[in-house]
C-alpha cells in the first residue's frame, strides 16, 4: 500500500533508533514517541491542541528512502517505514542553540531554565534585550490555541510578525472574550500568564481580565467567574439561574 | 454571447478573420504605460493623439498601449512597428517630430535613439545591447500587444495552445509533456512543474475538488517579473493555468486563484479584464471551447507580508487566515487549499506552458543546462527572467536562456558598472540569495548550480553590487529586513535572526569580538536547519555567502575595527590633508559645523563632534578629505 492509501490511524510500524515501534498512521511523531515512553523535549506541543512548531525544541532526525535530515516531530507525520533517531550529533547541536535562543528570549522563565540545564545548556551567549529581562513568555501560542480550540472564547491571538510578535489580549486591553476558565494559565509551560483571586474578583493577569464571581446560593463561596457561567449556560441553552450553586452543594 | 467562440475551430477561423482586418503593414506606435507611466508616458499617449488627430492621421496609425519593454531605465519607451524602431526617454516636444519624420516619411529620429558605448546608434530593439544579448520568449510580445485586447493576443496566436491541449492531447498526456520538458518553478525553489501537477492529479480527494493558483505575490524589493507579464500579457498567465487545470483534471468547479500582491493595482486590473474576456470568449468558464471541459479563475490579493508568497501562508490568507506558514510533511499538493489536493505554481511557471506547447518539447529542451530526459531535475531548460538591478548600467528586466553566464548578464546586457568601478559582488534570489563574487562571474546561470554556489534563484531578483559596497553591511542589511519580515511563529526564525542582527550590527558598529564569526556561523547553520519554512531556511544565505566569500572584510571589521570599503560609519574618519587650498566650502557643508580653518589655510575636523555623513568629501573639490 502507498502511503496516500493508508486511512488515518491505521496501525503502521515505524523505528526508532533502530528499534521496532508501533505507531499510527499520520498521528503525531512526537506524540507517538510520547506514548512509546522515548524522551523529547519540547514546549509547545499539547495532545488537546492542533500542533504548531514554534519551540523547534521536538527536534529528531528522520530517514524516508535516502534522504535523512532533521525535523521537529510534534508537526511530523508517522507513516510506515519511517526511521527516526533521536540524540543525533545535529539534533543535539541545533537543540542546543535552540535552548539558548529560549534563555535570550525568556530569561526570567525558571521552567525554561530548568529544562535547558536537563540538556546541559546553562548559559546562553546571545544577547538578552532591555524588553526580555523580565520576560517568560516563549510565544508558544498553546494559550491561544486551547482558548479557541478547547474553551472555544477565541479570547486572545498572537499580534504583529517577526520579533514584533506578541502573545497579548485584542489591542492590549482585557480581553473582553475572556471566561476565566484559566485553562490558558494551566496549559502555559512558562506559567507567565498569572491568575488571581479575591472573594469577589478573578483576574487573569496577563490579559488583564477581571471577572466577578458568583457566589454559591447554598454555602455562599464564591466558585466560578459569572461571566463564564453566563457564557458557558447560553451554549448549552441554561440561564444563569440554572448555575447559582456550586458543584460541592450540588 | 456575441464574441463566444464556440470551438475550437472556431477559434482559428476567428483568428483568421482578425489577421485579415489588420494589416500587417499599418504603423503602429507602441508606448510603455507599464512602469513607464511614472516618467509621463501617459501624457505621451495623449499628445500622440491630439498630434493625429489633429493631422487628420488617427484612422491610419494605431496606438497601442503597452506592458513594459524591459528597458525601464531608458523609459518612457516608444516603439515604432512594424519597422521596430526604438526610441527612448521620449519627451511630449518630440511626438510631432516622431509623426513628421518617422510615421509619414520612414525616417528616423536620431536624437531618440539609443547609442551603444562607441556612439554608434540603435535604430531597432533588436540593435540595442540590452536586447540583442536577451532571449526573449515570455516577454516576447509585451511591445507588440495591447494587454486589455484579448484580440490582439488571438491575432498573434493567444489560445492556440489551450486549443491544441483540449482537442490534440489527454490530461495524462499533458503531464507528461511538462514532466519531460524539464519546466522547474520559477517562484523560489526550482521544483519540476510536471512532477508537481502529477502528483496533484494523482491525489485522493474524495469530492474531485482539486485547486490550481497562480502565485503572483512578488514580494521582492526590486522583483518586477511577474508584474511585466501580468501587465503587458495576462492571457498568456491564464492560457497557461487554464491548461494546467485540464491536464491536473480539474472538476470544473471551484474556481482557482491568482493570488496577486496588493500593491499591484494595475495587475489587478488587468488581470481582471483579461478574466472577462475570456468568459466572454468561452476561453473560461463553462465549456471552453465546447469541450465541455470548465474552469473559472478569481483574484484574491496578497495579505501584504513578504511571507505570504510562501505557499501554504499564501494558501493560509486566501482562506481568510493569517499568512503564518504551517509544516508541509504533508505536501500541499495533497492537502493544501482547504485540505484538498491543491497545485500552485508562479507566474512565470505558468506562462511557460502555452509555449512549450506551441513550440513543442524540443524547442524547449533545446534552451539551456543539463539533461532533463528521464529525470526532471537533470537541468534547467528554458528562460529565465531577472530583475537587474543596482550598480550596472542597464537596469530592467532580462530574459535569457538558462545557462548565461552572470558575466553576459551583468556586462553584456547591463552594460557594466557605473561609472567604470570595480564589480564586488552580484545578489541573486531576492533578500534571501547569497551574494556571489567576481571569481563566479563566469558561472552559468541555472537552479543547482546557483545552489551549489551558496545562492539560488529565488524569483530572479539580481542586485549589482560595485567596490564601494560593504559586504558585511550587506548581510547586515538582509538579515534586518528578513527578521521584520519573519512571520515569527518559530524559534530559530524570529529569534535566531534577531540575534544574527545583533552580532552583525556590533560588527559594523566596531564592537566585533573574537569568536563572532564563529558565533554566526554557528546560530546561521542552525537558523537554517531548524526553521520551519523556506524563509527561516534560506535567510542565512547572504549571511553565510558573504562570510564565504568576503571573510576577510569581516576579520577587518572584527580585527582592525576597519571598514575596507569605507561605508561603516563606526569605522572610519574623515580628516583633511595637505591638498587643502581652504576654500572653506566644506565648513559652510557640514552640518555639525565642526570644521574650522582660516581662509586659504588648510582646514581641520573636530573628531568629536563629526557624524560621518561624508557631506565634506562630497563637497571637497581638490580631493582634500581622506576617508580611512
Ligand atoms: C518567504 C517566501 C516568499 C515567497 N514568495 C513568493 C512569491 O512572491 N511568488 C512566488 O511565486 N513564489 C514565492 N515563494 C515560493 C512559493 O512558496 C512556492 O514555492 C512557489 O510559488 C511555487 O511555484 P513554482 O513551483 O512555480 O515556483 C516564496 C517562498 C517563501 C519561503
Ligand atoms: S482564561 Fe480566558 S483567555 Fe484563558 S483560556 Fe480561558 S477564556 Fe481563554
Ligand atoms: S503566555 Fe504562555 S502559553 Fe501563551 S504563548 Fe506565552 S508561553 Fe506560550
Ligand atoms: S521560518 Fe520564519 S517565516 Fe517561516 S514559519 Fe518560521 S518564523 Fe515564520
Ligand atoms: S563627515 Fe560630515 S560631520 Fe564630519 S566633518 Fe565631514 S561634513 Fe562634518
Ligand atoms: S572643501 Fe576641500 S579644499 Fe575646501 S576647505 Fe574643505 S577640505 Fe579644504
Ligand atoms: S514541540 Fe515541536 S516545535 Fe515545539
Ligand atoms: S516600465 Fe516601461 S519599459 Fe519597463
Amino acid at each position: 500500500m502507498s502511503h496516500e492509501d493508508t486511512p488515518k490511524g491505521a496501525k503502521i510500524t515505524f523505528q526508532v533508533d533502530g528499534r521496532a515501534c508501533e505507531g499510527f498512521h499520520h498521528e503525531s511523531l512526537l506524540g507517538a514517541l510520547r506514548r512509546l515512553g522515548f524522551e523529547v523535549p519540547s514546549l509547545c506541543f499539547h495532545e488537546a491542541v492542533s500542533t504548531y512548531g514554534a519551540c523547534r525544541l521536538c527536534l529528531v532526525e528522520v530517514q524516508k528512502g535516502r534522504k535523512s535530515r532533521i525535523t521537529t516531530s510534534c508537526n511530523f507525520p508517522v507513516t510506515a517505514g519511517l526511521q527516526v533517531r533521536l540524540d543525533t550529533p545535529a539534533v543535539q547541536q541545533n537543540r542546543k542553540i535552540v535552548f539558548q535562543l529560549l534563555l535570550a528570549k525568556a530569561p526570567a522563565s525558571p521552567e525554561v531554565r530548568a529544562l535547558a540545564a536537563e540538556y546541559g545548556v546553562h548559559s546562553t551567549p546571545y544577547k538578552v534585550s532591555e524588553e526580555a529581562k523580565d520576560n517568560k513568555c516563549i510565544l508558544c501560542g498553546l494559550c491561544a490555541r486551547v482558548c479557541t480550540e478547547v474553551v472555544g472564547a477565541n479570547a486572545i491571538a498572537f499580534s504583529g510578525r517577526g520579533s514584533h510578535k506578541d502573545m497579548v489580549a485584542p489591542y492590549d486591553e482585557a480581553a473582553e472574550a475572556c471566561i476565566g476558565c484559566g485553562a490558558c494559565v494551566e496549559v502555559c509551560p512558562t506559567h507567565c500568564i498569572g491568575l488571581r483571586e479575591t472573594p469577589e474578583i478573578r483576574t487573569i493577569e496577563k490579559w488583564h481580565r477581571d471577572l466577578p464571581l458568583q457566589k454559591c446560593e447554598k454555602c455562599g463561596r464564591p466558585f466560578a467567574p459569572t461571566f463564564q457561567l453566563m457564557t458557558l449556560g447560553k451554549r448549552v441553552g441554561m440561564k444563569l439561574s440554572d448555575f447559582k450553586v456550586c458543584n460541592d452543594c450540588r | 454571447m456575441a464574441n463566444r467562440i464556440k470551438s475550437v475551430s472556431d477559434l482559428e477561423v476567428y483568428r483568421k478573420k482578425l489577421l485579415a482586418a489588420r494589416d500587417p503593414k499599418r504603423k503602429t506606435v507602441a508606448i510603455c504605460t507599464s512602469g513607464c507611466t511614472a516618467y509621463g508616458s501617459m501624457k505621451l499617449n495623449t499628445a500622440f493623439r491630439e498630434e493625429l488627430r489633429r493631422r487628420g492621421l488617427e484612422q491610419k496609425i494605431d496606438i497601442k498601449l503597452t506592458g513594459c519593454h524591459g528597458y525601464c531605465e531608458r523609459g518612457p519607451l516608444v516603439v515604432i512597428h512594424p519597422a521596430g524602431i526604438f526610441y527612448q526617454r521620449v519627451k511630449v516636444e518630440d511626438v510631432p517630430q516622431i509623426i513628421e519624420r518617422t510615421l509619414l516619411k520612414d525616417e528616423l529620429v536620431e536624437s531618440l535613439l539609443f547609442k551603444d558605448a562607441d556612439g554608434k546608434p540603435c535604430p531597432h530593439e533588436d540593435d540595442v545591447p540590452f536586447y540583442k544579448h536577451q532571449m526573449r520568449v515570455l516577454l516576447a510580445n509585451n511591445s507588440r500587444l495591447d494587454p486589455t485586447s484579448l484580440d490582439d493576443y488571438i491575432a498573434l496566436g493567444g489560445y492556440q495552445s489551450l486549443a491544441k491541449a483540449l482537442s490534440k492531447h489527454t490530461p495524462e498526456a499533458l503531464v507528461k509533456l511538462i514532466k519531460d520538458s524539464g519546466l522547474r518553478g520559477r517562484g523560489g525553489g526550482g521544483f519540476p512543474a510536471g512532477v508537481k501537477w502529477e502528483s496533484c492529479r494523482k491525489a485522493p480527494s474524495a469530492d474531485g475538488v482539486r485547486y490550481i493558483i497562480c502565485n503572483a505575490d512578488e514580494g521582492d524589493p526590486g522583483a518586477f517579473m511577474d508584474r511585466a507579464v501580468m501587465e503587458g500579457n495576462p492571457h498568456l498567465v491564464l492560457e497557461g493555468m487554464i491548461i494546467g487545470a485540464f491536464a491536473i483534471g480539474h472538476p470544473g468547479d471551484p474556481r482557482g486563484y491568482i493570488y496577486i500582491r496588493n500593491e499591484y493595482p494595475l495587475a489587478v486590473e488587468r488581470v481582471g479584464i483579461a478574466l472577462q474576456q475570456a468568459r466572454e470568449y468561452g476561453l473560461l468558464g463553462k465549456d471552453i471551447l465546447g469541450t465541455g471541459f470548465s474552469f473559472d479563475i478569481k483574484v484574491n490579493k496578497g495579505g501584504g507580508a513578504f511571507v505570504c508568497g510562501e505557499s501554504t501562508a499564501l494558501m493560509a490568507s486566501i482562506e481568510g487566515d493569517v499568512g503564518e506558514p504551517r509544516a508541509k510533511h504533508i505536501h500541499t499538493v495533497e492537502q493544501g487549499l482547504y485540505d484538498k489536493p491543491t497545485n500552485l505554481n508562479n507566474v512565470e511557471t505558468w506562462a511557460n506552458v502555452p509555449l512549450i506547447l506551441e513550440r513543442g518539447l524540443e524547442w524547449f529542451t533545446g534552451i539551456g543546462t543539463g539533461d532533463v530526459k528521464d529525470n526532471p531535475w537533470g537541468g534547467s531548460k528554458g528562460t529565465k527572467i531577472f530583475a537587474l538591478v543596482g550598480k550596472v548600467n542597464n537596469t530592467g528586466l532580462v530574459e535569457v536562456p538558462m545557462g548565461a553566464s552572470l558575466r553576459d548578464i551583468i556586462f553584456k546586457i547591463g552594460g557594466g558598472i557605473i561609472g567604470g568601478k570595480k564589480f564586488k559582488a552580484v545578489q541573486t534570489g531576492g533578500p534571501s540569495g547569497g551574494c556571489l563574487p567576481d571569481s563566479l562571474l563566469d558561472m552559468t546561470v541555472d537552479f543547482d548550480k546557483l545552489s551549489e554556489a551558496g545562492s539560488m534563484m529565488g524569483s530572479g531578483g539580481m542586485i549589482v553590487m560595485d567596490e564601494s559596497t560593504c559586504m558585511v553591511d550587506v548581510a547586515r542589511y538582509f538579515l534586518h529586513f528578513l527578521a521584520e519580515e519573519s512571520c515569527g511563529k518559530c524559534v530559530t526564525c524570529r529569534e535566531g535572526l534577531v540575534q544574527l542582527c545583533v552580532i552583525v550590527d556590533r560588527i559594523c558598529a566596531g564592537q566585533g569580538k573574537a569568536g563572532d564569526l564563529e558565533l554566526l556561523e554557528e546560530l546561521g547553520n542552525t537558523v537554517a536547519d531548524a526553521s520551519l519554512c523556506a524563509l527561516g531556511q534560506t535567510a542565512p544565505n547572504p549571511l553565510r555567502s558573504t562570510i564565504r566569500y568576503f571573510r576577510e572584510e569581516y576579520e577587518r571589521h572584527i580585527r582592525d575595527k576597519r571598514c575596507p570599503a569605507k561605508v561603516c560609519k563606526a569605522l572610519i574618519t574623515f580628516s583633511i590633508n595637505d591638498k587643502c587650498t581652504g576654500c572653506t566650502i566644506c565648513a559652510k557643508k557640514c552640518p555639525q559645523s565642526c570644521i574650522s580653518g582660516e581662509k586659504k589655510k588648510l582646514h581641520t575636523i573636530d573628531q568629536s563632534k563629526c557624524i560621518k555623513c561624508g557631506v565634506c568629501n562630497d563637497v571637497c573639490n581638490f580631493d582634500a578629505v581622506s576617508v580611512e
